[in-house]
């Protein structure tokens, strides 16, 4: 008999399940090899998230490149793109904007796709970027307070309530 | 809301009804939101936590859909107690594991929790009893736009809504369908089943979620994809592949009854007798054996047993429940005598005087 993947004698004659009814199959020793390791393997992980990026950033860009990308750093959380490359969660909202150019890829590959067309929130339609800002004054107001520039601070400070007050039910 | 009174029954994925039960335990959808205006947890300062956690308690604990929901403060129960909702999965093994200010609102039925600063800011979570996703999509959506009313969620007008993990970006949604399926393992055939799932982007995990093994042969069915399909579509995603992989199990099922009635036979009598006179058994073995006994009983091997009560068993067997249920903290060995001793007397009791259930 011969195998059903090539012209080489099937030495192999395998019964499978199959949606519960046996089916038989006649390998040669190559084919049949191939076809049990492809069965017996562990199931596929999908790609983790590190995984993907290394192997995104691997591609086309310089060691040089690399380090510069890698301390670059988002100008509301302060997270570089090194920290979230190695934790896998980024630090904030406007992460998304501000490593747009490097997440588009990753998003790709995980999803397939770039654009929501599901849910979206009642309020705020148009996007929160605005509100994410409060992160980034927030924390330069209190630095100003720590260098004790208390004309920054104060000033910051009306640019938060100007915010905040936009949605008074929340504080 | 008292821990030690919810100890007594199985909640809400173990009940045992609905429709499919007999393999599909439970159906699940979780959707991730973060607070626009403060930074995403791994940024997050102490103070940010608490704060986040309080703005989201209050407004929660406000929304009058869930009515009787309950506020559970994670980070001051104590490491059983946080492993007794893991058990339920109530909260998630990364909320019980980690630090910091963290809670959970949970329903009196237990089909809505709501963890507060999991890895994300908000995970809202429906559960229902057998396959009912439509159902528990309706809800959940329901809850979110409630919820949404009150504070401002992270929303990017292309990307939406936006989660600390960019696999999660979009709709923050996930599908998961607990499913029972001893028979494809017994046949050798589940580990094909599930690399033809993966080709179509959906993911199958263990009984308690990421990196957990398949213990009690239960495997859990969810959506890999968050971005670029509709909420509608990702439930349906999940829920027109359920009826194909139950169709499966069924067929397995018919072929162990015609093909090797015996060893099934056997195989089941076994199992119930072990867990009915074991002296000592570890949780990993009695998952095992409930698992056959679980599909004798579906299969009217064995019938006098309800799988509402072998559900019960399933949960009440487990570290944080034993002990719970005793009492007392058990180390390993004395945790597997009294599982033994709790498994003898609920298994032992059916025979005779509860002949009244049949």
């Amino acid at each position: 008999m011969k195998c059903q993947q090539c012209n080489k004698t099937a030495t192999f004659h395998i019964t499978e399940l199959t949606k519960g009814k046996p089916q038989e199959l006649h390998l040669c020793e190559d084919h049949a090899r191939q076809y049990l390791t492809q069965s017996d393997e562990e199931p596929a992980v999908a790609p983790s998230l590190a995984g993907v990026l290394a192997h995104q950033l691997a591609v086309g860009q310089t060691a040089e490149e690399l380090a510069k990308l890698d301390q670059r750093s988002c100008p509301v959380c302060g997270i570089t793109f090194y920290e979230f490359r190695n934790q896998g969660r980024l630090g904030c909202p406007y992460d998304y904007v501000c490593f747009n150019a490097e997440l588009e890829p990753l998003i790709v590959n995980i999803h397939g796709e770039t654009e929501h067309v599901g849910k979206k929130p009642a309020k705020y339609p148009e996007g929160t970027e605005k509100r994410t800002q409060l992160i980034r004054m927030r924390r330069e107001m209190k630095n100003a307070i720590n260098d004790e520039n208390y004309e920054r601070a104060s000033q910051l400070r009306d640019e938060i309530r100007a915010i905040e007050e936009v949605s008074p039910k929340h504080k | 809301m008292d821990l030690n009174e919810l100890v007594r029954t199985s909640g809400e994925w173990l009940r045992g009804s609905g429709p499919e039960s007999d393999i599909v335990i439970s159906s699940r959808i979780r959707l991730a939101r973060n607070l626009a205006e403060y930074p995403f947890i791994s940024r997050a300062s102490q103070s940010d936590r608490s704060e986040i956690e309080a703005v989201l308690r209050d407004r929660i604990l406000q929304i009058q859909e869930s009515g009787e929901l309950e506020y559970v403060n994670v980070n001051e129960l104590k490491g059983i107690d946080r492993q007794f909702l893991v058990e339920r999965q109530l909260i998630s093994r990364e909320h019980a594991e980690s630090e910091g200010a963290r809670g959970v609102a949970i329903d009196r039925r237990e089909q809505v929790s709501l963890m507060i600063n999991e890895e994300d800011h908000l995970r809202i979570q429906v559960m229902h009893s057998g396959l009912d996703l439509p159902n528990a999509w309706e809800q959940i959506d329901r809850i979110d736009s409630l919820i949404a009313d009150q504070v401002t969620f992270a929303y990017h007008p292309k990307l939406g809504f936006l989660t600390a993990c960019p696999t999660n970006v979009g709709t923050g949604l996930r599908v998961s369908v607990m499913l029972h399926l001893p028979a494809l393992v017994i046949t050798r055939q589940i580990d094909k089943v599930f690399r033809s799932l993966q080709k179509i982007s959906l993911a199958v995990r263990g009984l308690y979620g990421e990196g957990s093994q398949a213990m009690g042969d239960f495997y859990q069915i969810s959506n890999q994809i968050t971005l670029g399909k509709s909420e509608i579509d990702l439930v349906k995603q999940v829920g027109d592949i359920v009826p194909v992989l139950i169709d499966y199990e069924r067929r397995a099922r018919d072929f162990l009854v015609r093909e090797s009635h015996e060893n099934l036979h056997d195989k089941v009598s076994r199992a119930y007798g072990i867990l009915r006179t074991a002296q000592t058994i570890s949780s990993e073995e009695t998952m095992h054996l409930l698992s056959s006994v679980r599909m004798g009983v579906n299969l009217g091997l064995i019938h006098d047993l309800q799988i509402p009560t072998l559900n019960e068993l399933f949960i009440h067997t487990q570290p944080a429940h034993l002990q719970k249920l005793r009492g007392v903290e058990l180390d390993t060995a004395d945790r597997n005598i009294e599982r033994a001793r709790y498994l003898r007397r609920h298994l032992n009791k059916e025979d005779g005087d509860n002949s009244g259930k049949n």
